[in-house]
This record gives structure tokens, C-alpha cells and sequence, in this order.
């Protein structure tokens, strides 16, 4: 049993950051790798990337969005309460190496996850430049935090609301063409995001590495269910990733294979709240 | 006189003996006693005699007392009083003239002789003959579920054998000098030793036998492929059908545990070293089992949130029930083995960091990547490898979905690619879970099929359908990019390949298409990369598993043994077991030498 010792809500109560206890993954869990929690005894295994890390307090951090039964019933718990299983670490660490600089991007939750990444390749050495996109300024996350490992950030909402207006491809394009330094591009969010943003730094020729999150049952390279199409070949997400070499990965079957479960989801909804 | 006169009772083989001239039988059944009764003369006085009507139990009574030793001086048919002594022959045993009667066997009439000297056994059938007689006892089915009932429940298909089922199907052992049996077994159980135990009805003592090499019987009486292995050595099976050695097995394994008979040795010698087991599969159980009896400190990490293995994700409810999975692993825990769930080696800990803390490492993480063919359409929706539908049926009982929260895959017309078990296990689990048709699509025909034949017959009976000699060649999906069709192409067998099976080839413009809304693909299992990326100097075979030295299962690296799928590739259950024994065996050599060692250096030292 892991307890979670902090809970934090975010973006409304829409986005939840749980720091939960577990040490001897906390020593182990290198950025870009993740974790998976069942709630109980009758829950699903879902996978969740960890944004954080406190080895010496042994303390994990997981921050994740309120889509479906299952991050619902996870926003039901407190602090103090008792996670049945959490099993990691999971998946291929990010490559991290002093590079000179790196571009972040993040959407969404994403930046949840990438703030583990960036945060390494800070520590390696890398000068870091950050573009964080969210739908308004209500679901921003981890300004904060991304701030103090950045050593430039900008941050763009749909709306308008914060910072500049329109998406991360925007300052990407900008930074793109101004500097000729990137060395590569971490891009972690929406399976759309990530899609335009590798269309745009393909035409640049710079490196881009994406963080993928589909389906997945057992997360140790079982089941298959995580399958993507990786330079024309099958790949397992939870063995070979999560992360890859964006300008090959096919995003088209990825986003069709996201959107299995709705209907389920759904149903699984209604019943838990029957 | 007809094959059928020829009874049996219990493991009792029972004669019905007959007169040789007036043909009218001896045998009597008097409410619960059965004899075979004839007049005899003694000392010149007519008295009656009654001998037990078994093969294999002698037991002679008469109307008046007899002396030790006594010879009786005739014996008669109390039908037609005809004298039945046979002038030609003699005692084998003691030299004594013979009465001759006639019983049935297998292919006609044999004489069976009874001895004039009262007490001598000899009855003059030969072992051949012994065989005739008890292979006319037909191989006992074990009573099993309703055929249309149990597609709709995930209980287990066989009850199991009676104790009355048991003892006439131990009958059948012939108790082979050389039992040819027990090479077919990978871990070579005293097979005769033990039904010979079942059919003196010393059932608890027969599992024990079993447990001397064997320490899951339950499992294995169930999930064991007996056809291929141990019942196809057995003699029987050259005239009749081989003796159920795997539902006898089953049997007293069950009798067992249900009648609460299992006990846990306590362990009191301790060696001080520690091993750790990476995976909870058969193999890693047997090592943890073997290794912990042995005065070892074992821990074994598993790296899901159950235990068991393939036993626990792979095999359906139906074919064996997790109570008994986990009843062993209870065992095995009351033995003092520590078991830790959620731990994925190679992440959390690599082996290197293990061999710190542990002297010895056994590898049994099984070959659980799944294979896809590649095809066309391969990534839409409701297309599944086997392992994912069977995890998430067995592991995440996605069957009692939404009561679980794991949503299980549905649908009406599913198709299953593969002939293997675990392709039957996901046909069967399918049609448990209400689809209207489920095929099965296999490329080779029937005489191929890799599955046992008991699998294939229990999917025949539920109503699962079989395309053979037919292939995948790419699917069809609808707009909301799910499965809903898949293009087929007929084959037919060739040329014999490299395994000895005929190569099936594809016949040219046959292609047609098949409608189905859910595909499982059951085609075979790969190496899992996990302990590979962090432990490279682990020697990897051609086929990318890992690299043993056969008689220890010693891998690369010292001290590191492997066993089970990680070594073979897909295999059985009772091999990957029979690996596990092998490495135990060795690494318990390796440390005890180690240990001697070490005490020896500190003697010196002192």
C-alpha cells in the first residue's frame, strides 16, 4: 500500500497532483519514465508518467487529468489515503545529455510530464527555452515550477486569456527560425499538439522527441495493447517508450487508438455512479 | 460369452469364469459378496470352495476345514459335475496338478488355472494375458459440465473423477518394469508408484509421491499436455487408449487439498544465503519451492500487482481456477518464501544491484511479448493480441466489467487467429462472454493443430468454429475505425519445413472475405526486452532468448540461471517447471561448494 502524503487540486479541481510515498521508486525513476496505480482491488491499471521526484524524501509525483472513472475515482481520495498497488519505475528513461540547448513544449497535462524532462536536462547543463500552452489561463499548471527551470519561457492560451494568444506552434515557428542553436525539441501533450509541432521542426531538420500515452494494460510489454507504429514498425509504448523519435511515429493511429473506449468509459461512469 | 462378461469393481479386475464343458458360469453375487463358487472332493467327502473373483487378490475359502498344505483331489463343476482337472498341466509354482476354467478376455476365451494344493496363487495367466484382461477396462471420462450451460459461466469444465472413477482407471496401469511413462514426463514423476497407490486407495500417500518431484500436481494434472507427453509413452495406448495418468494425477492432488491433507515442512536449517526468483510463473515457483526447502532465504519479485504468472493472466478460470493457483502460492508463503508483487527487475532493481544482495539469481520471466503479423489494418480498434484480451479478462476480470473497472472487449461475431491452447482459451472465454459465433482461423488443417486435443474438443462441443488452412492477409475497419471484416486467403499444405510440419501455402485468387467485429491474435509470444536493456552482458540465443548452459541452466552470467519461455520460447507449463528444477538442483551444487568453501578458509584463518 502507497499513502499519498499530498494532494494538490488544479485548473479547478479538473487536474489533481498527488505526491505519494513510495522510496524505493522514487530512488529509481529517471525523467521521461512512469508508473502504474491501481486504486483497489476491482480498479484499472492506469498508467500515469511521474512529473516529479524526491529521492531523498522518497516521494513520487504523479499530476493527472479528471477524464473518466477511473481519475475520478482517483480525485476521491485524500491525503492520507492508500493507493492498493503503484508499480514502477516503467518505460525507457529520457535520453538526457548536455546538449547545449533544448526547446521543451508542453500542452495540457503534458507539462506535468515535461516538467520532469526539462528539469533534467537543466540539471545536465542544457540552456533551456519552454513554450507552455493551455486552453485559458484556469488550466495552466506548473507555472511556477517551469519558470525556475527555464532559462526562457513563454506560455500561450487558446483564448487569450494568459500570456500570448494561439497555440505552442506559433513561438515555436518563431524560435525556429531565429535561432539556429536547438539542438532538439521535447514535445509532450495532446497526441495534436505533438503531431504539428514534429510537422513544423521537420521542415527546420531539428530533433524532435515526443512522449506517447496510449491504452495500456500492464505497462511491463505484455499485453500490446500500447502498440504504435514507430518508422513503420510495431513498437510497445511501455518497453520501447514512451518516448520516440517524433518525425516517426504515426500520430493518425495513434489518435484513432486513443478513442477506443469511450462508449466504456462512459458506461463505466454511469455505473459507478449508480 | 461376450467381452463385456468380463467385470470390474473398484481397481479389482473381476473375472467371470466359466465351465470349459458345460459353459455355465461360477460366479455368484450374494448382496454384497462376490465369489466364484465350485465343488471340490477332499479326503474322498464333496465340499464347497469359493475364491474371489479379483485378478489381483487371492482369497480361497471352504465348507470344511483343510489342513496347511492340503491338496484337494479333484475339482467339479457343481453344473454338469464334470471333473475340471486339466491332465496336461501342472503348478508353475509348486508342481501341483491344475483345475482348468475358461475366462473372457480382449480377443476370446483363455484358460485360467486354479491350483490343487490349497493356498498356491498360481493361476497360470501370463503378464500378456493379465494385459488382455485389464485392457478391456475403457479409459474413464471424468464427468464434466453441461456443455450448454457452461458457456455461460467461467467454473471450471471437468468435476474431476470420482474416488470409484479413480480406482477403475488406476486398474488400468499395467505397472510396467520399465515404465516408459515416467521418460515422457519432464519431471519424470514415479508415475506407476503412484496410481499404484491410488488404486490401493492410499490417495493422500499418492500425492505425496507425486510431490517428491513434482510439487504442483494440481496444476498440472489440469493444464499438463499428458497426450504429448507422459500418455503418449504409455503401453496401453498401443492396443487401447493410453491410462489417464493426468486426470489421476488431478485427482489425488484435489483429494488432497480438499480433504486438508497438504502439509507445510517446517525448515529448520538455515545456510545463510539468499536467492532471489525474478517472476512468480511455474518455473519461478518451482525454484522458490525447491530452493526454500532446501534452507534457502527466497524472494521472489513478481512484476504484476497477482501472482502466478501465466497461470494467473494467461489460463482462463475455466480451465484452471485461481483458488488453486493461489492455494499453491500460500504453500509456498507458509514455507517462508517472500514474495514481492509490483516489482519489474530490470527497472527497480537490474540484476547486477541483485547479485549484491542475493548469491544466486533465477530468471523466469517468461516470453510475454505478444507477436503481430504485420498486416494491413493491424492497429484499428478491437483488435487484440491474446495476451491483452486474456489479461484483461483472467488478471483484470474484465468479464464482470463494469463491476471491475477494466472494460472487456465485446463482440458478436469474433475471430480468433491462431491453433494453439491459448488461442482455444480466448475462443472459449469469448464465447463465455455472449458472442453470437466465434471462429477460429488457422493456417495449417486439423492434424496441425498445436492445441491438445482435449482443448479443441472441449471448443468443438461449445460451438466454436474452425476455418483451417486459411490466413489473414489484411483487415477491413469501419469509419469509427474499428474492425469489421478481415480478408482471408485459402491455403493448402506443401512441403514438409524445418519443423516437420507441412508448410502451408497460399492458393492464389482464393480469397474471400470474413465478417467479424473482434479479432484476437493468437499467434505466438516473443523475449520481453525489459531484463535485457539493463543487464547487456547476458548472452542471448539466436532466436533473442537467453543462453543456458543445459545441464545447470546457468546463463552468461555466473550465478544467474534462467528457465521456463525466456529460455525456449513459448512452452508448457510442467517444462518450464522441469527447467526451474534443473537450475535449483544446480545452483543448490554451486552454493553448497561455495559455502564449504567459505567455512573451510575460516577454520584455516583461525
Amino acid at each position: 500500500m502507497f499513502q499519498i502524503v499530498r494532494k494538490q487540486e488544479m485548473a479547478q479541481g479538473t487536474i489533481i497532483r498527488f505526491d505519494i510515498n513510495a522510496p524505493k521508486i522514487a530512488k529509481k525513476v529517471k525523467a521521461g519514465q512512469f508508473v502504474i496505480i491501481r486504486v483497489n482491488e476491482t480498479g484499472e491499471r492506469i498508467p500515469l508518467t511521474v512529473a516529479d521526484k524526491d529521492a531523498f524524501a522518497g516521494i513520487i509525483t504523479i499530476i493527472f487529468q479528471v477524464v473518466g472513472k477511473s481519475t475520478a475515482l482517483m480525485r476521491s481520495l485524500k491525503e492520507g489515503d492508500l493507493i492498493k498497488d503503484v508499480v514502477g519505475p516503467l518505460g525507457r528513461p529520457a535520453e538526457v545529455e548536455d546538449m547545449g540547448t533544448v526547446l521543451m513544449i508542453g500542452g495540457g497535462t503534458g507539462v506535468a510530464i515535461l516538467h520532469h524532462v526539462a528539469k533534467a536536462f537543466k540539471e545536465a547543463g542544457n540552456y533551456v527555452i519552454s513554450i507552455m500552452g493551455s486552453k485559458d489561463k484556469e488550466m495552466l499548471i506548473l507555472e511556477n515550477e517551469m519558470t525556475q527551470i527555464s532559462d526562457e519561457l513563454v506560455i500561450t492560451t487558446d483564448d487569450g486569456s494568459y500570456g500570448q494568444r494561439g497555440f505552442v506552434t506559433q513561438p515555436l515557428e518563431k524560435y525556429l527560425s531565429e535561432r539556429d542553436d536547438i539542438k532538439l525539441v521535447y514535445a509532450i501533450g495532446p497526441i495534436i499538439m505533438m503531431k504539428n509541432v514534429v510537422k513544423l521542426t521537420k521542415k527546420f531538420d531539428v530533433k524532435t522527441m515526443v512522449s506517447l500515452n496510449p491504452i495500456m494494460i500492464d505497462g511491463t510489454g505484455m499485453c500490446g495493447g500500447c502498440r504504435v507504429k514507430v518508422a513503420d514498425e510495431t513498437r510497445f509504448c511501455c518497453v520501447d517508450g514512451p518516448d520516440f523519435d517524433g518525425a516517426k511515429v504515426d500520430f493518425d493511429e495513434l489518435m484513432n487508438r486513443n478513442s477506443l473506449y469511450l462508449k466504456e468509459e462512459k458506461d463505466s461512469l454511469l455505473f459507478s455512479i449508480r | 460369452m461376450l467381452d463385456h462378461d468380463v467385470k470390474y469393481l473398484k481397481f479389482k479386475t473381476y473375472l467371470n469364469t466359466y465351465c470349459p464343458h458345460c459353459h455355465a458360469g461360477f460366479n455368484v453375487e450374494k448382496k454384497d459378496v462376490k465369489q466364484i463358487e465350485f465343488k471340490a472332493i477332499y479326503q474322498g467327502e464333496e465340499i464347497d470352495l469359493y475364491l474371489s473373483p479379483y485378478l489381483d487378490v487371492f482369497e480361497i475359502e471352504s465348507s470344511v476345514d483343510i489342513q496347511k498344505d492340503g491338496t484337494l483331489d479333484d475339482l467339479i463343476c457343481p453344473h454338469c459335475k464334470k471333473s475340471l482337472l486339466n491332465k496336461e498341466t501342472l503348478c508353475g509354482e509348486c508342481g501341483s496338478p491344475v483345475a482348468e476354467v475358461i475366462i473372457s478376455a480382449l480377443s476370446g476365451l483363455i484358460p485360467f488355472f486354479i491350483c490343487t494344493k490349497y493356498g498356491c496363487e498360481w493361476h497360470g495367466l501370463t503378464k500378456r494375458d493379465e494385459r488382455r484382461i485389464k485392457l478391456k477396462i475403457p479409459r474413464q471420462d471424468m464427468p464434466e459440465q453441461d456443455q450448454t450451460l457452461r458457456v455461460h459461466n467461467f467454473q471450471e469444465v471437468p468435476y474431476g473423477y470420482t474416488t470409484e472413477l479413480a480406482l477403475l482407471e488406476a486398474g488400468r496401469c499395467l505397472q510396467c518394469k520399465k515404465p516408459l511413462c515416467v521418460e515422457g514426463c519432464p519431471v519424470n514423476v514415479p508415475i506407476p508408484e503412484f496410481i499404484s497407490l491410488v488404486a490401493e486407495e492410499k490417495f493422500d500417500e499418492a500425492a505425496k509421491k507425486i510431490k517428491e518431484t513434482n510439487l504442483f500436481p494440481a496444476i498440472c494434472g489440469r493444464v499438463c499436455p499428458q497426450e504429448a507427453q507422459c500418455e503418449a509413452k504409455c503401453i496401453m495406448g498401443h492396443k487401447d487408449q493410453p491410462v489417464a495418468i493426468g486426470r489421476l494425477e488431478r485427482f489425488v492432488a484435489d483429494y488432497e487439498r480438499k480433504m486438508e491433507l497438504v502439509k507445510v515442512p517446517i525448515i529448520n536449517h538455515n545456510t545463510q544465503q539468499k536467492i532471489a526468483v525474478i517472476g512468480s510463473g511455474p518455473g519461478g515457483l518451482t525454484v522458490a519451492a525447491d530452493m526454500r526447502q532446501l534452507g534457502y532465504a527466497v524472494t521472489v519479485f513478481e512484476a504484476l500487482h497477482e501472482t502466478g504468472g501465466v497461470l494467473t493472466y494467461g489460463i482462463p478460470e475455466f480451465r484452471l481456477p485461481k483458488s488453486i493457483v493461489q492455494f499453491e502460492i500460500n504453500f509456498l508463503k507458509e514455507l517462508g518464501v517472500r514474495i514481492e508483487t509490483n516489482q519489474v527487475i530490470g527497472n527497480i532493481h537490474t540484476i547486477d544491484e541483485l547479485l549484491e544482495e542475493f548469491d544466486a539469481v533465477f530468471i523466469g520471466v517468461g516470453a510475454g511479448l505478444p507477436t503481430f503479423m504485420g498486416l494491413e489494418g493491424e492497429s484499428l480498434g478491437n483488435i487484440f493480441s491474446a495476451n491483452e484480451y486474456l489479461t484483461r479478462m483472467n488478471l483484470m476480470k474484465a468479464y464482470k466489467f463494469p463491476e471491475y473497472d477494466t472494460p472487456m472487449p465485446k463482440g458478436h461475431s469474433v475471430t480468433v487467429i491462431g491453433g494453439g491452447n491459448v488461442a482455444m482459451d480466448c475462443a472459449r472465454t469469448a464465447k463465455r462472454t455472449g458472442a453470437d459465433e466465434v471462429t477460429i482461423v488457422y493456417r495449417r488443417s486439423r492434424h496441425e493443430l498445436p492445441a491438445r486435443a482435449e482443448e479443441v474438443h472441449h471448443a468443438e462441443e461449445e460451438g466454436i468454429k474452425f476455418k483451417l488452412l486459411t490466413n489473414p492477409v489484411k483487415y477491413i475497419g469501419t469509419d469509427f475505425n474499428t474492425v469489421k471484416g478481415m480478408e482471408c486467403i485459402k491455403m493448402q499444405l506443401g512441403e514438409p519445413d524445418a519443423s516437420g510440419r507441412r508448410r502451408p501455402v497460399p492458393i492464389e485468387g482464393s480469397n474471400f472475405i470474413l465478417d467479424t467485429d473482434l479479432v484476437i491474435v493468437a499467434v505466438g509470444t516473443g523475449p520481453n526486452p525489459v531484463i535485457f536493456q539493463s543487464t547487456p552482458d547476458l548472452k542471448r540465443n539466436k532466436w533473442g532468448y537467453i543462453d543456458v548452459n543445459e545441464e545447470t541452466n546457468e546463463t552468461s552470467k555466473p550465478f544467474v540461471y534462467a528457465g521456463g519461455d525466456i529460455v525456449t520460447g513459448s512452452a508448457t507449463v510442467i517444462e518450464a517447471m522441469g527447467a526451474g528444477r534443473i537450475a535449483a538442483r544446480a545452483m543448490h551444487e554451486k552454493l553448497t561448494a561455495l559455502r564449504k568453501k567459505k567455512t573451510k578458509k575460516a577454520s584455516v584463518e583461525k
